[in-house]
């Protein structure tokens, strides 16, 4: 089974290919590397840029422009704070314009803990993602998500921010991507820089289809009726685990892995909680002002009647930075432990 | 409702005579004034044409232009004066909110837009300009009223809708970029549309315009970094109109660098320091960058010796400064005297631009305002929801 570095890079080729991608950029994108996680090797539209994330954005903004298809990286997520204003002109520029200027472009970026990547390697941003109106917002948590979120990504018309968890960037799914060769050490052979005598070395790619997962669609992992988990990335396999672990005592709990942070999939929550009346918000970024915060004053908001329980968000502490030491990074961001007592809590709980 | 505003018409026919007798008696003392002296530093491109023979008129020195050429540029930058003299009346009036533009920088934004390759797609040049660039979107084309529209927030302004300042500009049908408020983005953005039209190939360019103070921004450094990458070299005309304040700071005391162009020669960028005061000067200085820039393929940089005229904007009360160059009248009294125009037809260019403007304002008076439910227009391509409430 593919990867998730391996998925994107397939998505990448198949934009390239396909798509109309023209330029795939950012900082050591391009050979020898291929990008810090080899998401980008052997790409044929793939460059390295100076090291400037404002040019690299400037740059995707300027090509979109001029009506080329390009995919921008930010090397880590911890480093595209400097950017934010031109997210945001990148996010206003269609709504300015009164609908004249288009800016279709995606910029993917690493974000999040669960590496011990310290204080400038476990950024999270969806939170603050969700607060660049213009943008579509994706988070995928497999390798075959990665890969359709990335083929809806270049195909919007709009900016899309691809946000790609490092922690699971050798995650391996469990579902092929249509044209995936199901030998893993084929596709291996096929597709990955061979660590030594390296020069020359071209990929063979697959024969890869199309495969859209629609942006603003979340998706149930795990199906049951007493409490509803919503997360996303990285935090949708704690959570599968606990909801495996907890049946086994008969608890049954519903995970919805969200896929998009916007738009995002409110029907699939309104109905899930109406079920369970019962839900948890589970994120890593910091929790003051967190996405799952707006989520759960949505669901006070339209369920209020129907809950059984206080809708709680279990998210990073509001901490300047994460620690390197394994004990500090673990509490800062969510741990197993600490989604197993989120959920035990609010089962507990009596109307 | 639709009070008359010709009343209030008759300024820019007011200046040109007030300012005309001020002005006759500097023109005496030659490179007296501030932007002249700034010039100074300068190698005047029309001193290097001086051996060309191109001389049916009877003047000493107008760089080898036609005479046509000449009419059609003092044309030009008197409608953009007036225009922007209607433009702060309606600020004045209260007709609007906010003015910012460009008067006092028409020597250089006409010729500039004249010498464009105007279109749109990848053929053609790409604009990024600031918010002192109507000239140049007067020499494209605009007419005056869209001008007038964006001033008044009206839902008929092409460029925003009504949801933009004055001097916003936004043509695609010309390849005219949005206008953005935030300084010096504009720059990097430029390296772009430039890197899609070096391998379109028709050999167009992305020109780029900006002020003094903002070169401060990285953004600026970053313009400079990504044109000049070796074998990778764009073609983008870069510029920056050196009005020598940002807003109230003024350029001593900020600036290290001896002239703003010195920056561009560190990453092998061609550049020059040129007196945007003079229309003749910044044509030939324009054209010859741009040959330079679509043969080659490289960037090129250009300084602009330029005056606020009407100072920052409506927050420092956008009233002229007497004391200042004014490039339209001088360069209307080098014409009169040279006999390529008579006093009384600049004259009628000047009345007859002041009609177009009253009209203008007082059509976009009638005009609609944007609806306030279509704040959720074009919030995604082809308004798809974005509302979260009704997701
Ligand atoms: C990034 C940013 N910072 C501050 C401002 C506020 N501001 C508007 S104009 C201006 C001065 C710009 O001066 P300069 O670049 O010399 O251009 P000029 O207005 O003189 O033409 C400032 C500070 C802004 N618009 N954008």
């Amino acid at each position: 089974m593919a990867s998730m570095a391996q998925a994107i890079r397939m998505a990448l080729h198949y934009g390239e290919a396909h798509l109309g991608v023209k330029d795939i950029f950012g900082q050591d994108v391009g050979a020898p590397l291929g990008g810090v996680f080899t998401a980008t090797q052997g790409l044929q539209t793939a460059w390295n840029t100076p090291l400037d994330e404002r040019g690299i954005i400037s740059m995707a903004m300027g090509i979109a422009m001029a009506g080329d298809r390009c995919v921008a990286e930010i090397q880590f997520a911890d480093y595209i704070f400097n950017t934010i204003d031109l997210l945001k002109i990148a996010g206003n520029t269609l709504w300015c314009t009164n609908g004249q200027v288009p800016l279709p472009m995606v910029v993917m970026t690493p974000v999040g803990a669960g590496i011990f990547g310290s204080v400038y390697h476990s950024h999270s941003f969806d939170a603050w993602a969700s607060r660049i109106p213009g943008w579509k917002i994706v988070m995928p948590s497999n390798p075959l998500d990665a890969y359709g979120l990335m083929l809806s990504a270049i195909k919007d018309p709009n900016p899309v921010l691809y946000l790609k968890s490092k922690a699971l960037m050798r995650h391996k799914g469990i579902e092929l991507i249509p044209g995936e060769p199901s030998d893993e050490k084929a596709l291996k052979a096929m597709i990955d820089k061979p660590v030594q005598n390296s020069a020359g070395w071209k990929p063979r790619w697959p024969d890869l289809e199309e495969y859209l997962v629609p942006i603003g669609k979340g998706k149930i992992v795990h199906e049951g009726h007493h409490l509803t988990i919503v997360t996303y990335s990285r935090m949708v396999h704690l959570c599968t685990e606990i909801a495996e672990k907890l049946a086994q005592e008969n608890i049954s709990i519903e995970v919805i892995d969200l896929r998009s942070i916007y738009p995002y999939d409110w029907d699939m929550i309104k109905t899930s909680v109406l079920k369970t009346g019962r839900v948890l918000f589970v994120n890593e970024d910091t929790d003051v002002t967190n996405f799952g915060e707006h989520l759960a004053y949505r669901v006070t908001q339209e369920c209020f009647y129907q809950l059984m329980a206080r809708p709680k968000v279990l998210a990073g502490k509001n901490l300047p930075g994460i620690g390197l030491n394994p004990n500090l990074e673990k509490n800062s961001v969510p741990q197993i432990q600490d989604i197993e007592l989120a959920v035990r809590d609010i089962l507990e709980e009596v109307p | 409702m639709a009070q008359k505003v010709s009343q209030q018409g008759s300024r820019s026919l007011k200046n040109r005579t007030d300012s005309k007798s001020t002005l006759s008696s500097k023109s005496n003392k030659k490179g007296d004034t501030k932007s002249k002296t700034k010039a100074g530093l300068v190698k005047p491109a029309s001193s290097q044409l001086r051996t060309k023979k191109i001389k049916k008129i009877n003047t000493s020195d107008f760089g080898g232009l036609s005479q046509g050429l000449l009419l059609i540029i003092h044309d030009l930058m008197v409608k953009s004066r007036v225009l922007e003299e209607r433009v702060i009346k309606i600020y004045k009036a209260g007709e609007g909110y906010f003015w910012i533009g460009g008067p006092g920088e028409e020597a250089f934004g006409i010729p500039l837009g004249l010498l464009a390759r105007k279109g749109q797609g990848l053929a053609n040049d790409w604009f990024h300009l600031h918010y002192r660039c109507t000239p140049t979107l007067i020499a494209l084309g605009m007419p005056m009223i869209d001008a007038v529209r964006l001033m008044m927030n009206r839902v008929t302004d092409p460029s925003t809708g009504g949801r933009n300042f004055a001097g916003h500009y936004c043509f695609p049908k010309w390849n005219v970029a949005p206008v953005t408020s935030p300084i010096e983005v504009q720059y990097p953005l430029a390296c772009g549309t430039a890197h899609a039209q070096k391998r379109a190939g028709f050999n167009a360019i992305s020109i780029v315009t900006g002020g003094d103070a903002g070169t401060a921004e990285g953004d600026f450094a970053s313009s400079l970094v990504w044109s000049s990458r070796k074998g990778n070299e764009l073609p983008v005309l870069i510029t920056v109109q050196n009005n020598g304040f940002g807003i109230s700071t003024p350029f001593d005391g900020q600036h290290g660098e001896t002239q703003i162009a010195d920056r561009a020669k560190a990453f092998n960028i061609r550049s020059r320091v040129i007196n945007g005061n003079d229309p003749i000067e910044s044509y030939l200085a324009i054209k010859e960058e741009m040959e330079y820039i679509r043969k080659t393929g490289k960037p090129s940089f250009i300084e602009v010796k330029v005056t606020r005229l009407y100072g920052h904007s409506s927050a420092d009360g956008a009233n002229r400064k007497n004391e200042l160059f004014d490039s339209v009248l001088e360069f209307e009294k080098k014409l009169i005297s040279a006999g390529i125009i008579k006093d009384i037809e600049a004259k009628s260019i000047w009345e007859k631009y002041e009609i177009e403007g009253v009209q203008a304002q007082e059509k976009a008076r009638t005009e609609p305002s944007p609806t306030s439910q279509s704040v959720w227009d074009h919030v995604f391509v082809d308004n798809e929801n974005a509302d979260w409430r009704k997701f």
